[in-house]
């Protein structure tokens, strides 16, 4: 009996030394109190995440009287809370088609934010150089019509190595993501079989191939399995050291990803850029063009009827494409080109 | 004891029960203030949420789902394309790979847990009991991405490089044991599920096994039966409503998994006889797919599955049930 109740004060001791030490510990204050601070709310694509919640730190940190939040739940996601109106704007990898936006209630304004790219990754044993890819052998590989590593097309343009006789095994993303989207937005482009069978898609039925679930997903079974060919985002290959290869361009180059040359993909083709903005540019024509890169956008309504959210969000945006950019490359996306940046600067002033 | 005023009210009541409504109004408001109706109500407060929790559940997913059943109807649960870009939708790959995933998993699973649960409650010493016991609990609180780390990392490897080669040198005859080996797939999935399915199956029976009354085995022991008899024939067949019951719990973990399920299943929603080849789970395709799909369509045939899943599961426990019931007659019969 006494040895319970020793126990039992001492539990009371230790629980009111917490609760002492917690009412110590300082609350950070924020110069601007709650009730003056601006809220607004986001979700959307999980891709971009790193460099938003960057940038909205950022942001916060220079105006302390704007708080915006961002939830990554997926641009389909996005999509459905904008237009459900529980946030106050979205993001997404894919530009939403004519069909959502003739089904939505309100106007919905595309914002490219910074650019990303896809980049095959393969683990053939025996071979350490980076191969060369071309539009006709990854829509043949993805669509199982090209089985063996040793295809006369691959080896065509792969002179010099010498590549296994064995099976090739797909590996694709079994996750809804953008990273397939812009994968099977480029098959789309340079094959019409693909075109007319798969299509473009978050998620598509693969015709061939192992399912892996995120970035990590492929990278892992590619790691492992050997023969194996996938695709992961530029991004995660840069930051795991992962090796690639080069893909052909439209204009018969092949070249590697990197910030630079998806960087230029964007610029090769601001020339014809569409005044919404919602535009692929895989496959692009430019000389030092990835083919494989894409936008990802911010999905803002042209009406925002709060006077002070609106002033907020159109001051963020500017800020954004300007001192906002030069965040982008210390986290491996490729910052907008100058002719894009221009050219939004001039669309915001469509926000009512 | 008299200046007591329950114990007064309770003698007047025993005494002379008071007639008519107003009688029973009175008796309730006495039950109600010792304590009786109040528990009364209290818990069946309780048992409706949850029922009721239930058939919200099965509603919702019912009336989020009309654009598919709609268009498909019952081929949904007989077609086998999943095309989200053509808006071509059916279930029936992935009904197959979530049952055939917990069968592989069941198979593994309840011969470990119950022989294991069967040796530390009734043959081991209660030191190592205790130990091992709580050991193997442990593994029930691993999250279930661990489980799915390890698969991809350890199991998957191991699959095929050794046993999945190995099964096909040996039982490569029959159809479950042949076509390339991915060491993702149907055979990986089932693993890992067994794995993660084992600590429930084990410490349910063993409670169960443990809670036998000590006069059974005596009786056996008596009756001249060797220590495995009295075991085999009197304490599991006494314990067998609670290791069935173990197993039920096993098998909805088993049906409903997502994470651990996807990372090693392959993803490929085909339907094939091979244990080798990649297949998809219901669950894992919803946890896939669900946060992108962008099309109506794509979104509210996602939830369909989920009511599929629902059904599935209904219908299998109900099966599992019918065998109890059958199997739990003939014993009487017997005795």
């Amino acid at each position: 009996m006494k040895n319970l109740s020793n126990r039992t004060l001492r539990l009371v001791a230790i629980v009111g030394a917490v609760l002492v030490g917690f009412s110590l510990y300082p609350v950070p204050t924020s110069p601007v109190p709650p009730a003056d601070r601006l809220q607004i709310n986001g979700a959307g694509a999980t891709f971009p995440y790193p460099i938003y919640s960057k940038w909205f730190d950022e942001y916060h940190k220079a105006h302390p009287d704007v708080e915006i939040n961002y939830q990554s739940i997926g641009s389909g996601g996005g999509i459905r809370q904008l237009l459900a109106g529980t946030v106050d704007f979205g993001a997404s990898d894919g530009p939403m088609t004519d069909e959502q936006l003739g089904q939505a209630k309100i106007k919905v304004l595309h914002f490219p934010t910074v650019l990303g790219a896809d980049v095959p990754t393969y683990n053939v044993p025996g071979v350490t150089v980076e191969l060369n890819f071309t539009p006709e052998v990854l829509a043949g590989i993805f669509l199982g019509k090209i089985t063996k590593w040793n295809d006369p097309e691959l080896a065509k343009a792969n002179s010099g190595v010498s590549l296994p006789g064995n099976d090739i095994i797909v590996v694709h993303r079994s996750d809804g993501s953008g990273t397939t989207y812009i994968w099977t937005d480029y098959l789309s482009k340079v094959s019409d079989d693909w075109k007319t069978h798969v299509g473009r898609n978050t998620s598509v039925n693969w015709p061939v191939g192992l399912g892996g679930k995120g970035n990590e997903g492929v990278s892992g079974l590619v790691k492992q399995t050997p023969n194996s060919l996938g695709y992961v985002e530029l991004i995660y290959a840069i930051q795991n050291h992962m090796p690639y290869g080069r893909v052909r361009n439209a204009s018969g180059k092949f070249v590697k990803a990197d910030l630079a040359s998806v960087t230029a993909a964007a610029a090769s083709v601001s020339g014809e850029m569409p005044a919404d903005f919602r535009v692929s540019i895989t496959n692009a024509s430019g000389k030092n063009a990835y083919p494989i890169s894409s936008f990802t956008w911010l999905l803002i309504p042209n009406k925002i009827d709060d006077q002070r959210k609106k002033q907020a969000l159109t001051n963020f945006l500017r800020w954004m494409m300007t001192d906002g950019q030069k965040f982008c490359e210390a986290l491996a996306y490729a910052p907008l080109p100058k002719a894009v940046v221009a050219k939004e600067m001039e669309a915001i002033s469509r926000i009512d | 004891m008299a200046t007591s005023p329950a114990l007064a009210d309770n003698a007047r009541s025993t005494g002379a029960p008071p007639p008519g409504a107003a009688g029973r109004v009175q008796s309730w408001v006495r039950r109600l203030r010792s304590g009786d109706e109040v528990a009364h109500l209290l818990t069946l407060i309780f048992a409706a949420t949850i029922f009721l929790v239930t058939v919200l559940l099965v509603y919702e997913l019912y009336r989020n789902s009309a654009l598919p059943r709609h268009k498909f109807g019952w081929w949904f649960f007989v077609t086998s394309t999943w095309d989200p870009v053509f808006e071509n939708f059916g279930a029936l790959p992935f009904m197959y790979g979530t049952v055939v995933t917990s069968a592989v998993c069941l198979l593994i699973a309840v011969p470990l847990g119950v022989g294991g649960a069967i040796f530390l409650a009734e043959l081991a010493p209660p030191r190592i009991s205790g130990a091992l016991t709580f050991a193997i609990e442990l593994l029930a609180a691993v999250p279930s991405v661990i489980y799915g780390l390890l698969g991809i990392f350890l199991l998957v490897p191991l699959l095929r490089n050794v046993v999945e080669p190995f099964l096909k040198s040996r039982l490569g005859f029959l159809p479950l044991f042949q076509g390339p080996m991915y060491g993702v797939g149907f055979l990986a999935a089932g693993l890992v599920l067994a794995v993660m399915v084992v600590p429930f199956v084990l410490s349910v029976s063993r409670e169960v096994l443990l809670a036998v009354p000590g006069d059974q085995r005596e009786a056996a022991l008596a009756l001249g039966a060797t220590r495995w008899e009295a075991t085999w024939k009197v304490v599991v067949p006494y314990a067998k409503g609670g290791i069935f019951g173990s197993i039920f719990l096993a098998l909805a973990r088993a049906l409903g998994e997502t994470m651990a399920v996807t990372m090693v299943i392959g993803n490929d929603p085909k339907i094939k006889a091979s244990l080798f080849a990649p297949g998809y789970s219901i669950a894992a395709v919803i946890a896939n797919e669900f946060t992108e799909a962008t099309g109506d369509l794509h979104v509210q045939a996602l939830i369909e599955l989920g009511l599929v899943l629902f059904i599935l599961t209904f219908i299998i426990n109900g099966l599992a049930r019918l065998l109890i019931l059958a199997t739990t007659a003939r014993g009487t019969e017997h005795a």
